[in-house]
């Protein structure tokens, strides 16, 4: 929702030729320490710079694939498109262009996946569609991922990655707060784990509302997470920001997060999390 | 475009204070004649002022509502809860250290049966608006609200909430002590009660802040009342990097209890005095109440488990996109 943020993260790579996004082998820039990084490297560390330990963003496919039995994904919800009932200006225009450029339909991937054999619900925010924001579909799918998980006991997975509310669908991206949030009451009430992770960066309306609800939460090392724009948070705010302000750390110090895990870690954290809580192993 | 209410309402409010001058004026009047003709004049000024409220008020824009919406002279949430309800105790702290004077809430009764009130809360001074910081509520005030909503739920009162902020506090405090988290609790346990909820919006329902409390069985708006995903003024920076276009930003949102129901994200808009909800307390306080009442009874008639399934498949269908199969 609000755009401050996206300037104290840069999480673009681009290859030193041409400053196009790498694609093949080459050498990479880590936009935070500004060192030179081999890509096969940088792969092979899940998008993690090996000199500074920054957590690159991840797209949903990437995500999905690091964290989940190899193939296991099944992709729901693929259908739903997002319109423009607002018919707010230039919106149409984001969309399509976020659509072709991401090749996908939103900002949330959603289905099942197997956990080293233990089925789970799964969602999963990617930043680079508009900004991970929440609308109508980002909403439904989130909620059809908890009510997945209540309906099927499988314990609910999902990775958070959002500016906020989309803005452009007003009042109705308000209400996928409330929609969100009563479906993972619902998880809850049929005793069901829901996992939530936040990724870099967490904010605002999807912050305020099912992230903050899991039952457990975990986050990313150095992951944006915070309430309002840095701006309007120093407008609103008396003394001086705290350095590490509206971080996963700062988060993790007030005691909203569970535990701070870096990637290379997450897979066996949730896996570990899935089967204490009640994930039932399916195979094997 | 008036940034303010008082800027957009100026020369209707300089006719109003003219007739409250000439009115003094013909009380202290010996002369009958000069009384006769003062009076003439003000029943003049009278109908102008009347014929000048229909017109401003007839066609309302998005962003003269929002000015409405915002105006200091507007009832705010103490000022209705005295109007419509008896014995209301007013009940404090979060019990995790801190209080908020921007959310009040406590038990009351509402003709003769117990209720759970909670809302936002503005102030009129200078001091009652530091106090109240200027409507923005802390967590502590949506803990606040938690703990008076399970209390609810506890002894199986209905709870009436009443929602005016321009948002939720978003400063350093306010991060550290969890805004985030207090608002997405509090949306969770609402989801929980299984007894009766109303919700009213009653002047400005801004975005998160609003929601917090607002997750009820009944979402009710003023006919002049906001609520929106975001403030005009940020929507606008945001948009064309010029917060001042705020008037083109509220078009956009569509932020009117109107469009509201348009888009069948709220039940019922309760119509406001000729002039603004502000020009008549008694009278929108009445409205409200019968509001509530209607509201009330109609999910009276509902058991615990269908107030709380009827509060979830509310919000549910909530959502405008295409679902490529057409199911």
């Amino acid at each position: 929702m609000l755009k401050g943020w996206a300037l104290r993260a840069p999480g673009i790579l681009t290859s030193l030729k041409n400053g196009e996004p790498n694609k093949a082998e080459g050498f990479l820039q880590c936009a935070h320490c500004k060192k030179i990084i081999f890509s096969v490297d940088f792969e092979q560390n899940l998008s993690v710079c090996p000199y500074c330990g920054h957590h690159h963003r991840l797209s949903a496919s990437k995500r999905i694939e690091i964290t989940f039995d190899p193939g296991s994904f099944i992709e729901a919800d693929q259908e739903l498109t997002s319109l423009n009932p607002l018919d707010f200006p230039e919106y149409a225009e984001k969309l399509a262009a976020a659509v072709d450029k991401q090749d996908a339909n939103d900002s949330l991937t959603s289905g099942m996946a197997m956990l080293d054999g233990v089925s789970v619900a799964v969602g999963v925010a990617d930043f680079h569609f508009m900004g991970g924001s929440m609308g109508s579909v980002n909403g439904e799918k989130i909620t059809r991922t908890l009510e997945r998980a209540a309906d099927s006991g499988s314990p609910a997975i999902i990775f958070c990655a959002s500016g906020g509310a989309r803005m452009q669908e007003g009042l109705l991206s308000l209400m996928q707060m409330a929609k969100t949030t009563a479906a993972a009451q619902r998880c809850s009430r049929a005793g069901v784990p829901y996992l939530a992770v936040f990724t870099d960066p967490t904010m605002a309306g999807v912050l305020a509302s099912y992230a903050s609800v899991a039952d457990v939460i975990l986050a990313e090392p150095k992951a944006l997470v915070g309430f309002a724009g840095l701006r309007v948070s120093k407008q609103a705010g008396v003394g001086k920001v705290p350095d590490d302000f509206q971080t996963a750390e700062f988060a993790f110090n007030h005691g909203m997060i569970d535990r701070i895990v870096p990637r290379k870690e997450m897979r066996t954290t949730l896996i570990q999390l899935t089967r204490m809580l009640g994930g039932i192993r399916k195979d094997v | 475009m008036s940034k303010t209410h008082k800027e957009w309402e100026r020369p209707l409010v300089e006719l109003e204070d003219n007739i409250l001058k000439l009115k003094e004026l013909a009380k202290k009047e010996q002369d009958l004649n000069k009384k006769g003709l003062l009076e003439a004049r003000i029943a003049d000024y009278e109908t102008r002022r009347d014929r000048y409220v229909e017109v401003m008020y007839a066609n309302l824009g998005p962003w003269e509502k929002t000015l409405v919406a915002r105006a200091d002279r507007r009832p705010y949430t103490l000022d209705y809860v005295q109007a419509i309800f008896h014995n209301f105790i007013e009940l404090q702290g979060d019990r995790c250290g801190f209080t908020d004077h921007a959310i009040v809430g406590g038990p009351a009764m509402l003709d003769g049966r117990g209720v759970m009130v909670v809302g936002h809360q503005k102030g009129r001074s200078i001091q009652e608006r530091q106090l109240r910081n200027f409507g923005y509520a802390r967590p502590e005030g949506y803990r606040k609200a938690n703990r008076l909503f399970e209390m609810a739920e506890r002894f199986r009162l209905p709870v009436i909430t009443f929602i005016d902020t321009p948002g939720a506090d978003a400063g350093i405090e306010a991060e550290a002590r969890g805004i985030s988290e207090a608002i997405a609790a509090s949306i969770f346990k609402m989801f929980e009660l299984t007894v009766p909820s109303i919700s009213v919006i009653i002047g400005e329902g801004g975005s998160g802040g609003a929601i917090g409390i607002a997750a009820s069985n009944k979402v009710l708006m003023l006919e002049h009342s906001i609520y929106s995903v975001i403030a005009p003024e940020g929507c606008a920076s945001i948009l064309w990097r010029q917060s001042e276009r705020g008037a083109d930003a509220a078009k956009a949102l569509k932020l009117t209890a109107q469009s509201a129901l348009e888009f069948d994200l709220i039940d019922e808009i309760v119509t406001e005095p000729k002039g603004g909800a502000h020009r008549d307390w008694p009278e929108i306080s009445a409205n409200v109440k019968a509001a509530i009442l209607t509201n009330l009874s109609l999910l009276d008639k509902s058991n615990p488990e269908e107030i709380n399934q009827d509060r979830y498949s509310r919000f549910r269908r909530m959502g405008v996109y295409n679902d490529a199969l057409g199911v």
